[in-house]
């Protein structure tokens, strides 16, 4: 009984505020467009098992075939179903994608507010580290990563958070740095709460917004820097189905004619990617000019 | 009426940033002189104001006494006892009794906190009361600032409300604790006219319920002495003159007082202005003039008032001024 | 020389439509000083700013008419409008410390804005014209090539105020010129306004949420409340005799300096919220002596006689003078 009334106020709170986003104007619609790319794919790739016309692993047609009525998408070398291969494809994808932005969240986050709230030579010098490895190109970084640790979802995933706990901390530290001087801070010291009450309750809420804009940003590069490192080899086995490997795979038959290969895997990374980047930019829009004013 | 606040030489200097070159090559080291020795003392259950104008170091010497920014030299006592170098679990007691009120009611709230929250925040960071108790003395005292009813506030957010009641929360947060003493730093100067009465009202009524003392800034003297028992005119980091209200508006010794008070809008359009004519402006605080700091712009100067360091004297019974002309 | 009739400005937000000004009319004659008092919401900043057209988006002057010595100023072209912007009529802006540009010395603010509207003027010619100028404001010449932060806030609300009496205009506008100055500054500042205004012949209309100051300085005073002009007056006759509840309360709750023993009272309520404000009359929510018509229809401005509106149903419908 409870539970079902949770799903509803959770519901109840959910709904209103997607309706409220399409009187927002362009970036309202950017949102919802967004999210729903990417809630499409999320439910496509959960209820794969059950409407998927055949097991991707398996060769079940003839090889190298064009899309047709039995297989929409055609087939790849092995004979495995394109279209069974793209629905279970994304998982990787949405695995490795979620994986780094908890890790980036829960490593760059907490250092930046620390760094930043301490200040002096402390922040100084993290400061200094962590723009070293943030002028490093990132796919440079996320190579260097993946190929010393090995191929694995977590391993990618551990990978694109290196490349991107700087950007988090960056934002977290700037915002920190302006909100450390607002009055609401000297009233909670002068109330008598502890350094690190201060940060959760009263630093941290107030950089929630940038947080959230960069972490779809981040969710957008890491689904491609995770078909990237799959393109060059340090990706996951292929016995699991993943558009990165398909796309790595179906290059070869790009000349041959086989476009199918690698086109309809290509079209879902970007359409992945697509959809977070929508997110990203709507949110930062709508949540700018509220800033402002 | 025994002191609860007393301030002994309190003085807070402010090193100036050098740039690059200015490091490698100058020895020299200076100082933002924000507040230069004062000495005051505040009676149980009084009002009394720091006033003067922006740069004289009133603000800064409200935030020393309550520690948010800590002393270059001096003392302060509390109670009796010297609360100057206290740190750690001491200073948390501490800061139960003497609570700050602000000046900007926009800023004094964390725009993402509930104001219920925000209210019972100190109640929760001293571990006082939980769950329900805590609730109740929320809605106790949204109540007692005139917030009613009390359960429609406690789950909005600060941008939902105007300044006035802002500023009325933030006073609600500083009395929950029950505090015996209280800074405040011109908290009605960002409000409109119209609900300013309504808080200074709420502070008066708090001093009689409560008990408090208070220690208040600004520079609107028509406010102070609407409020205050005493006050201390402060310029460039010094008091110059302190007396009772009757004493100072009445009264008034110091030139710069005389110049500051009749500079003062009077909603009258048929009062005639006698202006006391200044020259030039309030000088930066890193370099002093010597000797009485305002001598540059005294009508009255004197070739000794550049020489000397002067101190507070008494002229009159509890009406002191540091001026060579007494 | 400035005549305003029945100006209504909106802004057009996304959340609703706010009326920053309803049916606002007055006149002003040459050398007079209008004082504009409200507080937050009562859209004096808003009417100020459209003397000049210069109403910011998504404000647009929806009716009524401005005509700046019997030429209607709304139709203008452009390039017309620029001219009479800071030539004829001159606005001081409230803050000084970002209306200057950081990387012009102050002769160069001068010497650009004169040669501006007055082509003819050669370089030298505009200098010197620049450093009378600041001898007046009681800035020393020397400092006509510093940069604006090497002047203190006073000086520069003074630089700004200069910069808008130098083409010698018709009208200055002060929008809260002296707020964010220090009480002694902003003595000398309305001062130098009084003078400039006698020696240039210059009308003024002063803007501020301060009653003191517009009551000490102006000859007349409009007291604005959620866009509306709820009292219009001569200075000694609202202080005298203030006829609308807002008024009356307004002085009670300011303190006096000069009086012992004040006993303030307060305003119930908050100003309105200008997305939803109060039906019928904006202030009868806070008002001691409301009436049962006062929610449902907006009162009209009422003449009580020797030169005194009054927007309240408290005086009847006499002599009714606009709706």
């Amino acid at each position: 009984m409870t539970e079902a009334k949770m799903k509803r106020s959770i519901l109840a709170r959910i709904v209103p505020q997607l309706t409220s986003l399409t009187r927002r104007g362009p970036s309202g619609w950017m949102v919802i467009v967004g999210i729903a790319i990417v809630s499409a794919i999320i439910v496509m790739t959960a209820v794969a098992p059950w409407i998927s016309p055949h097991d991707p692993n398996l060769q079940v047609g003839p090889i190298r075939a064009p899309p047709s009525l039995g297989f929409p998408m055609g087939t790849n070398q092995l004979g495995f179903d394109m279209l069974s291969r793209i629905l279970f494809g994304g998982s990787i994808m949405l695995e490795i994608s979620v994986l780094s932005v908890l890790i980036c969240f829960l490593v760059g986050v907490p250092l930046g507010l620390f760094s930043s709230y301490v200040g002096g030579m402390f922040d100084r010098g993290f400061s200094l580290v962590i723009d070293a490895v943030y002028a490093f190109p990132g796919l440079v970084i996320a190579i260097a990563v993946a190929a010393m640790l090995g191929p694995g979802v977590i391993n990618m995933a551990l990978s694109i958070a290196v490349v991107y706990i700087p950007s988090y901390f960056r934002i977290v530290r700037s915002q920190v740095l302006s909100i450390k001087e607002l009055t609401y801070i000297e009233a909670a010291k002068s109330s008598g709460a502890k350094w690190y009450t201060i940060l959760i309750s009263y630093v941290f809420p107030n950089v929630i917004p940038s947080i959230i804009i960069v972490a779809t940003v981040n969710f957008a590069d890491a689904v491609l820097t995770a078909a990237g490192l799959t393109f060059i080899g340090l990706g996951v086995p292929y016995n699991i189905p993943d558009w990165g490997w398909d796309l790595k795979n179906g290059w070869q038959f790009l000349s041959s004619g086989a476009w199918w290969i690698i086109t309809f895997p290509g079209l879902m990374i970007i359409l992945l990617a697509l959809g977070f980047t929508l997110v990203g930019e709507g949110l930062s829009e709508l949540l700018n000019p509220k800033l402002q004013r | 009426m025994s002191e609860v606040l007393k301030v002994e030489h309190l003085k807070k200097y402010f090193p100036v940033q050098k740039n690059v070159l200015e490091q490698l090559f100058t020895k020299k080291k200076s100082y933002v002189k924000a507040v230069d020795d004062i000495t005051f003392s505040v009676k149980k259950g009084e009002i009394f104001t720091l006033a003067g104008e922006s740069g004289c170091g009133k603000t800064t010497s409200g935030k020393l006494i309550v520690r948010l920014i800590e002393p270059t030299s001096g003392k302060i006592w509390f109670e009796g006892t010297d609360v100057t170098k206290l740190k750690g679990e001491t200073l948390r007691l501490l800061r139960r009794k003497i609570q700050m009120i602000f000046q900007d009611p926009y800023a004094s709230l964390s725009p993402r906190m509930r104001i219920g929250d925000a209210v019972g925040h100190p109640l929760k960071i001293h571990g006082i009361a939980h769950g329900r108790e805590r609730e109740k003395m929320v809605l106790e005292v949204l109540e007692k600032v005139g917030l009613s009813p009390p359960e429609q506030f406690v789950r909005l957010f600060p941008h939902q409300l105007s300044g006035g009641q802002r500023q009325r929360i933030a006073l609600a947060r500083s009395i929950i604790l029950r505090p015996e003493f209280m800074v405040a730093d011109e908290p009605v100067s960002m409000i409109d006219v119209s609900l300013r009465t309504t808080i200074i009202d709420l502070m008066l009524s708090f001093r009689k319920e409560l008990n408090l003392t208070y220690l208040f800034v600004t520079h609107d003297l028509a406010v102070a002495k609407y409020i205050s028992d005493r006050i201390a005119v402060m310029y460039l980091g010094r008091i110059i003159e302190m007396g009772s209200k009757e004493s100072i508006f009445l009264k008034p010794l110091h030139p710069y007082t005389q110049a500051l008070l009749s500079a003062v809008p009077v909603p009258d359009p048929e009062r005639k202005r006698r202006t006391v004519e200044l020259q030039g402006e309030i000088p930066s605080a890193i370099n002093v003039p010597p000797g009485c700091r305002f001598n540059p712009r005294c009508p009255h100067k004197k070739r000794e008032c550049a020489e000397k360091q002067l101190e507070l004297v008494e002229v009159e019974k509890e009406h002191f001024v540091a001026c060579l002309l007494y | 020389m400035l005549e305003v009739d029945s100006l209504a400005i909106d802004y057009r937000t996304s959340r609703g439509t706010i009326h920053a000004v309803d049916d606002m009319s007055f006149s002003l004659g040459k050398g007079e000083t209008l004082g504009l008092v409200g507080e937050s919401g009562s859209g004096k900043s808003t009417l100020g700013v459209s003397i000049i057209r210069l109403v910011p988006y998504p404000g647009v002057i929806s009716r009524g008419e401005i005509n700046v010595d019997g030429e209607s100023i709304l139709g203008l072209p452009e390039d017309k409008m620029r001219s009479i912007r800071g030539k004829r009529v001159a606005y001081v802006f409230q803050d000084p410390m970002i209306s200057l540009d950081p990387v012009k010395r102050i002769g160069e603010h001068f010497v650009e804005l004169i040669r501006t509207h007055e082509p003819n003027t050669s370089k030298k010619q505009a200098f010197e014209r620049t450093k009378t100028v600041l001898k007046d404001l009681g800035i020393q010449s020397e400092r006509v090539n510093d940069y604006p932060h090497q002047f203190s806030g006073g000086m520069r609300q003074r630089i700004m105020i200069g910069l808008a009496i130098a083409l010698n205009p018709d009208l200055v506008i002060a929008d809260e010129p002296t707020t964010a100055l220090d009480v002694i500054v902003q003595a000398k500042i309305l001062d130098l306004l009084a003078s400039l205004r006698k020696t240039h012949h210059m009308a003024l209309i002063l803007i501020s949420h301060d009653l003191s100051i517009i009551l000490e300085r102006c000859d007349r005073i409009i007291v604005m409340y959620a866009g509306h002009m709820v009292e219009y007056t001569t200075s000694t006759e609202l202080y005298r005799s203030p006829k609308h509840p807002y008024t009356q309360k307004l002085l009670q709750s300011i303190p006096n300096i000069e009086l012992s023993d004040q006993r303030l009272t307060a305003i119930p309520g908050s100003p309105p919220n200008m997305l939803d404000p109060p039906r019928g009359c904006p202030f009868w929510p806070r008002c001691s002596y409301a009436m049962e018509i006062c929610p449902n229809k907006k009162p009209p401005l009422i003449d009580v006689g020797s030169n005194h509106l009054v927007r309240c149903f408290l005086y009847g419908e006499v002599g009714v003078r606009s709706e």
